[in-house]
């Protein structure tokens, strides 16, 4: 024991450097999380910068008097919306002039009044006061988006036709109100009546449908693998494979559903249901290895507990191992799920990248998905479908951080203290 | 649930208890053999843990396996309930009998087996249940409970039996990995005993505990006795020598001596025993 001031001294030595380096990457790791953190918040106000505007809308009053006498279904309303716009600017007569006015409106406008006329009749023959959507440029402007002081070309929107908006705003008929179309529109080539709803629905339809057919799978094959599966070659073999499909690009799984779902099934393209077939090939792999974690986590005693006790194997796994596995395999389950709703590039391939204006009514109704309508909409050259882009990718980004919040809420439900 | 009710559920229980128990209580022939080794044989991965093994054990006895550490005590002890089959690359050779039937013959069920050779094992392991759940699994799982209240009757009684039911009869709700570890084990033994086994084996249950733990669990082997037939493996030479009847001694995968505890522990045959029970090996 004669060498024991010997080890403390050399221990002291050592001592200051060892703490440095813990200190080091104590720093390090700080750093690294400060990094990750500011990047995503980058990412995030950027796109709320973009995007918060989207989620208002800009309406104007127009006083429009429905004529009595005319059957319901004759009514011309895209010819009232104009003669009310005539009446509040008497002033102008020459055609283009008249074109450049009714251009303060959407095209919309005229469906928002026989809306308001089929639901009470009783307006017929009187005037109508009614607040409809303005046209996308107006949008902008009025929102401010667009500076007013830029030129014509910019703000798309001519001198005459701002002197017209301030006569309208000096009279009190313009105001901005939340953009409800935004979630209950289906697409639109005007963008001031595009919404994210048929998106919206799509992407919970597959979203749906991958989860109804992923989890059980995966679990089940987990589960057989984990649990039940002799040791052999031809296991191990599926198992290698089962980590490579996780690694495969999506599109691949993609041009898979094209060429088996859509062109030997002949299922409907375009449908969730495809969609979600092929996010469900996608989000498998990842289910069956979160869940062969989990499983493999649990404790061999509560196994052999449950054995000793005369359980079947079946009853072992099913009382006892899987539901301790569950929390793993839940987390796993929605993180492959939140990764299969912000996939595009496989629905791209199975036709959800349609032009969609009707909801939806079931998995088999073609329909898009969100990620898919902000990539249809990156590609639109108006301003305001800019604006709605980003107000797409907010939505989304909502989306997959409430199922991550799922994920946490049903892992701390699940989870077992010991 | 209130005290009282309790306390006359209990005294339901204890009347339910000697018709429950009637059956299993039919003496037997104590010098008969309730499990039998014959040339008991065992490798891992080709490895020998066990060389030919010849091992007796008698109805309604304790007996004690000893032995230095790796000689094969639990790979044996395993065997009496066919645990070592869900070991991958463990093969077996040789017959096992229970009651004069091969447990290792092909019809053989392994459910049906380890529902008649309970086990309690070296670690406390509760399920991560309610109190009340872990000692209902069995019996629930076989069906043994023709209702509620014959559950009820069934978790109180074998942990009445255990010891435990005492100190956890106003918390049965709670978690049985919540209790202390000497609560654990005689949870576990509770939990065998609901599925009123023919046998029990425990794989040194007290290495775990505290000596008077230990002193509680081995007051518990004693009466428990008057109807399970007990293979204990233990490291404590007073342990075997306080609660079994019989002892052998395992040695590199051998029983060198086996006999009646007494005589093991005062007057052994073979050197190698008298060196361990010395505690000069091991
Ligand atoms: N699952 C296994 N796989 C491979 N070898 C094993 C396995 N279990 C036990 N063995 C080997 O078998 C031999 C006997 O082990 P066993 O566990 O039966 O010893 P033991 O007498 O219970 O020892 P201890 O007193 O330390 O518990 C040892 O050499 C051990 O390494
Ligand atoms: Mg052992």
């Amino acid at each position: 024991m004669s060498n024991i001031p010997n080890t403390r001294s050399h221990v002291a030595e050592t001592l200051k450097s060892r703490h440095r380096s813990e200190r080091y990457f104590r720093l390090l790791g700080l750093a690294a999380t400060i990094f990750g953190l500011a990047f995503l918040s980058i990412l995030f106000v950027s796109i709320t910068m973009k995007g918060y505007s989207a989620f208002q809308k800009t309406s104007i009053l127009l006083n429009v008097s429905v004529e009595a006498g005319e059957a319901l279904p004759a009514i011309n309303y895209q010819g009232l919306i104009k003669a009310s716009l005539r009446q509040s600017f008497p002033e102008v007569k020459k055609r283009q002039a008249k074109r450049a006015l009714y251009g303060l409106v959407s095209s919309g406008a005229a469906y928002e009044l026989r809306a308001k006329v089929i639901d009470n009749p009783t307006l017929i023959g009187t005037t109508v006061a009614i607040w409809v959507t303005a046209s996308d440029d107006v949008d902008m402007v009025s929102k401010g988006v667009i500076p007013r002081g830029t030129t014509p070309a910019v703000r798309r929107l001519s001198d005459r036709q701002m002197g017209w908006l301030g006569v309208l705003e000096n009279e009190g008929r313009v105001k901005t109100g939340f953009n409800w179309t935004l979630f209950t529109a289906g697409d639109s080539r005007e963008p001031e009546l595009a919404g994210v709803a048929v998106a919206m629905l799509g992407s919970f339809y597959s979203v749906l449908v991958c989860i109804v057919l992923s989890f059980p799978l995966g679990v089940m094959t987990a589960v057989y693998l984990e649990e039940f599966a002799p040791r052999n070659r031809w296991i191990e073999f599926v198992e290698i494979n089962i980590n490579n499909l996780a690694a495969v690009p999506s599109i691949v799984f993609g041009l898979l559903g094209l060429a088996v779902f859509l062109n030997v099934f002949n299922l409907p393209r375009s449908s969730p249901l495809i969609g979600g077939m092929v996010l469900a090939l996608m989000t498998l792999p990842t289910i069956v290895i979160a869940s062969r974690a989990a499983l493999k986590a649990v404790p061999p005693s509560v196994r052999d507990a449950a054995l000793a006790l005369g359980a079947s194997p079946v009853q072992a796994v099913l009382h006892h191992v899987l539901p301790l596995a569950m929390p793993g395999t839940l987390t796993g389950t929605v993180i492959g799920t939140a990764r299969a709703l912000g996939e595009t590039a496989p629905l791209l391939m199975i036709g959800m990248v349609a032009f969609i204006v009707d909801l939806p009514e079931t998995i088999l109704s073609p329909a898009t998905a969100l990620p898919v309508q902000v990539f249809l909409w990156a590609d639109q050259p108006e301003r305001a479908f800019g604006e709605r882009t980003a107000a797409a990718i907010l939505i989304l980004l909502v989306f997959i951080c409430s199922m991550n919040l799922l994920a946490v809420a049903l892992r701390r439900k699940f989870e077992i203290r010991w | 649930m209130s005290a009282l009710v309790l306390d006359q559920m209990a005294q339901a229980m204890a009347s339910n208890a000697e018709s429950r128990f009637a059956a299993s209580a039919v003496t037997q022939d104590a010098s008969k053999a309730k499990m039998a080794a014959q040339d008991l044989r065992v490798q891992y991965d080709g490895v020998t843990a066990l060389g030919g093994v010849n091992l007796d054990i008698l109805h309604n006895r304790v007996t004690a396996l000893i032995g230095p550490s790796g000689c094969g005590k639990s790979t044996f002890i395993r065997c009496l309930n066919r645990m070592n089959d869900v070991i991958a690359g463990c093969t077996i050779l040789g017959t096992v009998t229970l009651d004069d039937e091969n447990i290792y013959a092909p019809d053989q069920d392994v459910v049906l087996l380890r529902s008649r050779v309970g086990m309690v094992f070296q670690k406390p392991n509760p399920f991560p249940k309610s109190i009340y759940d872990n000692v209902a699994y069995g019996p629930r799982i076989h069906g043994l409970a023709p209702d509620k209240k014959g559950l009820d009757a069934i978790v109180n009684e074998s942990l009445s039996r255990a010891g435990l039911f005492e100190e956890v009869r106003d918390r049965l709700d709670d978690s049985g990995t919540s209790l202390s570890g000497g609560q654990q084990q005689r949870l576990c033994i509770a939990r065998a005993i609901a599925v009123e086994p023919e046998v029990i084996l425990m794989d040194e249950p007290c290495s775990a505990l505290d000596p008077i733990a230990t002193a509680r669990i081995e007051e518990l082997i004693g009466e428990l006795k008057q109807r399970y037939t007990i293979v204990i493996v233990t490291h404590s030479m007073q342990q075997a020598a306080r609660v079994s009847d019989k002892t052998a001694f395992f040695h590199l995968g051998h029983i060198v001596e086996e006999g009646d505890t007494k005589q093991i522990f005062s007057n052994p045959v073979d050197e190698r025993t008298r060196d361990y029970v010395m505690g000069r090996i091991g």
